[in-house]
């Protein structure tokens, strides 16, 4: 007699579809996922802890190890909290360039983001012509920061020092081609039969159930919730941006996929807004020189590339912080993968995980 | 030396010789073509640094995967472990015999013919030999005793069920015209009849062609090995020359498979419209050369395929053959043989 067994397969930590060391653990029943279960931990660097050991103003590079990704949102939730914390006014000049840069940060997460889950799905060329793409932004922040990838472009305070000539061109350059760049990778994929195939009805999550696990960014945007913290507690110039959130309707992989294209044409609309009426003037407010800040503590979160990143940080007047606790959104949004998956195939899993854009730096903290 | 020397012996032998190389030669060549096309596709250099053009490319891998450690996992079955590659390759090499690249030639006054036999099974031989090698998949699959190559192995099983089905039945029509399996009556029923049969049976060709790309493993069909789902599904533990066994293959079955596409469907050797007279200048151009064109054609077209198209979902997969092309295959069938009773 035959008898059915199902078989435990470790996806991960050195799968190529889980997007850096992730473990699933899957029980399959042949191709079906009968349960599963994300185990993390295995890029564990301790960085909560650096930062209790470190200045404030020194914690800040470490900020870019994050999420690698998207090094600039990183840092701007860092100064920003800190410079909540101290009460500190930062020039508008500063408060332009930054959104500039976060911005364009968000527009190159993304581009990493749908090159690798196109990859996931099999599509191959999209991966490149995404990389193309971030390439030209990459170019940008070594004109600013003179690093590409852990780019420490923002001080507490404003920035270490202005934007060298030619940069105008250059983002204008950029954000005048990209659109068409996006109709690209819409023509290849938004209404290809198999992508289509691949994503609609596949990792459903409700708005109710996105809401409750804690999503954030995209995700709980594809699921038809108009969460977006650059508009609900505004930071920075962002009220002064016009711009628009898109969502979804039922949250699933198409979902999220059409909500991260649309942001990354409002993306390009905010830096051509911001780059157009980008004022003159100082770029680093009058901060003292050993950043010391009153006890106390403060909670901000911005909404990076992948939903809301926060720092949590308790001072007790003294130039190390006592505490800092990060609420990173990969970290929050992964506990919604068994959700997605169960139930499913082997298959959907990568575009799950695909869809929700998660970065193990941020997981393994 | 006697003539029977020559017939029997001599000639067959310098046919296999040829075969052999045509295969290892345009498998080099597609290992080449496909990084070039791709890379060409995806905005980039593709090979350009060993030989001129990157020519040697295929040379250098094949001297890194035979230089590569050979490894076999600790509890694999050791002896179906290292057949399976041989399984796979064999098979498809035996195809290539009846495969014509021509019609007749003469050498040295002596007419030869552009192909190792000519049965008058031939097709089904062909197409029989061709999913044989799904063995030495199953096997490898299964042998590496791992969970990602069984997976491969399991799903390359269910496709070539559903999909030999879909490609049995689109060669159907065709025999209705050709009324023979011999590969080289059917093209000389298209030339008789003065009409390539992709004009006569275009539904039958797309079945045909999407069939043939699903059984060659190529992407959007490339399920078996899936790297992004399997890691690299059947041949994930294999390394070094059994690999590259594995990959000869793929390259192989899609050799033979667009070879088939120009016999069965584009007038195999023959240049467009051979009976009109009107276009006998093209009769300058040898008819092997032909036939590297079209099966040119369709090389290109698995390449061009693979950079641009997203991969199917293993159930879609199946449902695209048992609910898509096998009953549009039988409908195709019985129109066809319809329309050729109401016209007799």
């Amino acid at each position: 007699m035959i008898e059915a067994k199902e078989i435990i397969v470790n996806m991960g930590p050195q799968h190529p579809s889980t997007h850096g060391v992730l473990r699933l653990k899957l029980w399959l029943d042949g191709e079906v996922v009968v349960k599963s279960e994300p185990i993390i931990g295995y890029l564990h660097r301790g960085v909560e802890k650096l930062g209790e050991h470190r200045t404030y103003p020194q914690f800040g590079p470490v900020t870019d190890r994050l999420d690698y990704i998207a090094s600039v949102s990183n840092n701007l939730a860092w100064v920003e909290t800190i410079e909540k914390l101290m009460g500190i006014e930062v020039p508008r000049r500063a408060e332009f360039i930054r959104v500039i840069l976060t911005e364009l940060t968000r527009i190159a997460s993304h581009l990493v983001w749908l090159g690798t889950h196109a990859l996931d799905i099999g599509a191959m060329s999209v991966v490149l012509y995404c990389f193309r793409e971030r390439e030209a932004i990459l170019d940008v922040f070594e004109m600013v920061t003179g690093a590409r990838l852990t780019t420490h472009a923002f001080r507490i305070g404003g920035l270490p020092k202005d934007v060298p000539d030619g940069f105008k061109e250059k983002v204008l350059e950029f954000v005048n081609v990209f659109p068409k760049y996006i109709d690209d990778y819409e023509r290849l994929l938004t209404k290809n039969r198999i992508w289509l195939k691949r994503t609609k009805n596949v990792g459903v999550i409700t708005a109710e159930d996105a809401i409750n696990i804690g999503l954030s960014g995209p995700s709980i945007r594809g699921s038809g919730v108009k969460w977006d913290i650059r508009k609900s507690n505004p930071y920075s110039v962002y009220s002064e941006m016009d711009f628009i959130i898109p969502t979804g309707e039922i949250g699933d992989v198409y979902d999220r996929y059409l909500v991260r294209m649309e942001e990354m044409r409002q993306s390009t609309r905010i830096v051509k807004q911001a780059i157009e009426n980008l004022p003159d003037g100082e770029v680093m407010a009058k901060v003292p020189k050993v950043i010391k800040p009153p006890p106390g503590e403060v909670y901000h979160s911005i909404e990076a590339p992948k939903g809301e990143l926060g720092y949590y940080v308790v001072s007790d007047g003294s130039t190390i912080p006592y505490r800092v606790r990060i609420r990173p959104p990969s970290f929050v949004n992964l506990q919604s993968l068994s959700k997605l998956i169960d139930g499913h195939l082997v298959a959907d899993v990568v575009a799950a995980i695909g869809s929700l854009d998660i970065v193990l730096g941020e997981i393994d903290r | 030396m006697s003539s029977h020397i020559i017939d029997w012996l001599i000639i067959p032998f310098v046919k296999i010789l040829a075969i052999f190389g045509f295969i290892v030669i345009s498998v080099l060549l597609l290992v080449w073509l496909e990084r070039r096309v791709v890379g060409f596709i995806q905005s980039r250099l593709g090979p350009n640094r060993v030989g001129p053009f990157g020519l040697l490319q295929t040379v250098a891998d094949t001297i890194k995967l035979l230089l590569k450690e050979d490894i076999v996992p600790h509890k694999a079955d050791r002896r179906l472990f290292n057949l399976g590659p041989i399984v796979v390759f064999v098979p498809l090499a035996v195809a290539f015999a009846l495969i014509p690249f021509g019609g007749n030639i003469k050498i040295f006054g002596k007419e030869v013919s552009l192909y190792l036999a000519d049965l008058n099974i031939g097709l089904l031989f062909v197409i029989a030999f061709s999913s044989l090698g799904i063995f030495g998949i199953i096997l490898g699959g299964w042998a590496a005793n791992s969970k990602y190559p069984l997976l491969g192995s399991l799903r390359s099983a269910a496709q070539m069920v559903s999909y030999e089905v879909a490609l049995g039945l689109s060669i159907i029509s065709v025999l209705f015209f050709s009324k023979s399996l011999s590969l080289v009556d059917i093209v000389e029923a298209q030339k008789q009849m003065g009409v390539w049969f992709i004009f006569i049976q275009p539904v039958a060709f797309f079945i045909f062609l999407i069939a043939g790309i699903a059984e060659t493993n190529r992407c959007p069909f490339d399920l078996p090995e899936a790297e992004s789902e399997l890691v690299g599904g059947f041949h994930t533990e294999y390394s070094g020359i059994k690999f590259a066994f594995y990959f000869l293959a793929e390259y192989a079955h899609m050799v033979l498979i667009s070879a088939l596409v120009v016999i069965l469907f584009l007038g195999g050797w023959y240049r467009p419209f051979p009976n009109v007279e009107f276009l006998s200048f093209l009769d300058v151009v040898p008819d092997s050369v032909w036939f590297i064109l079209k099966f040119g054609f369709f090389i290109y077209l698995y390449i061009w395929i693979r950079g641009t198209f997203p991969r199917y979902r293993y159930d879609q997969l199946l449902e695209l053959s048992w609910k898509g092309l096998i009953p549009l295959a039988l409908a195709n069938i019985i129109v066809t043989g319809f329309i050729l009773i109401l016209i007799r």
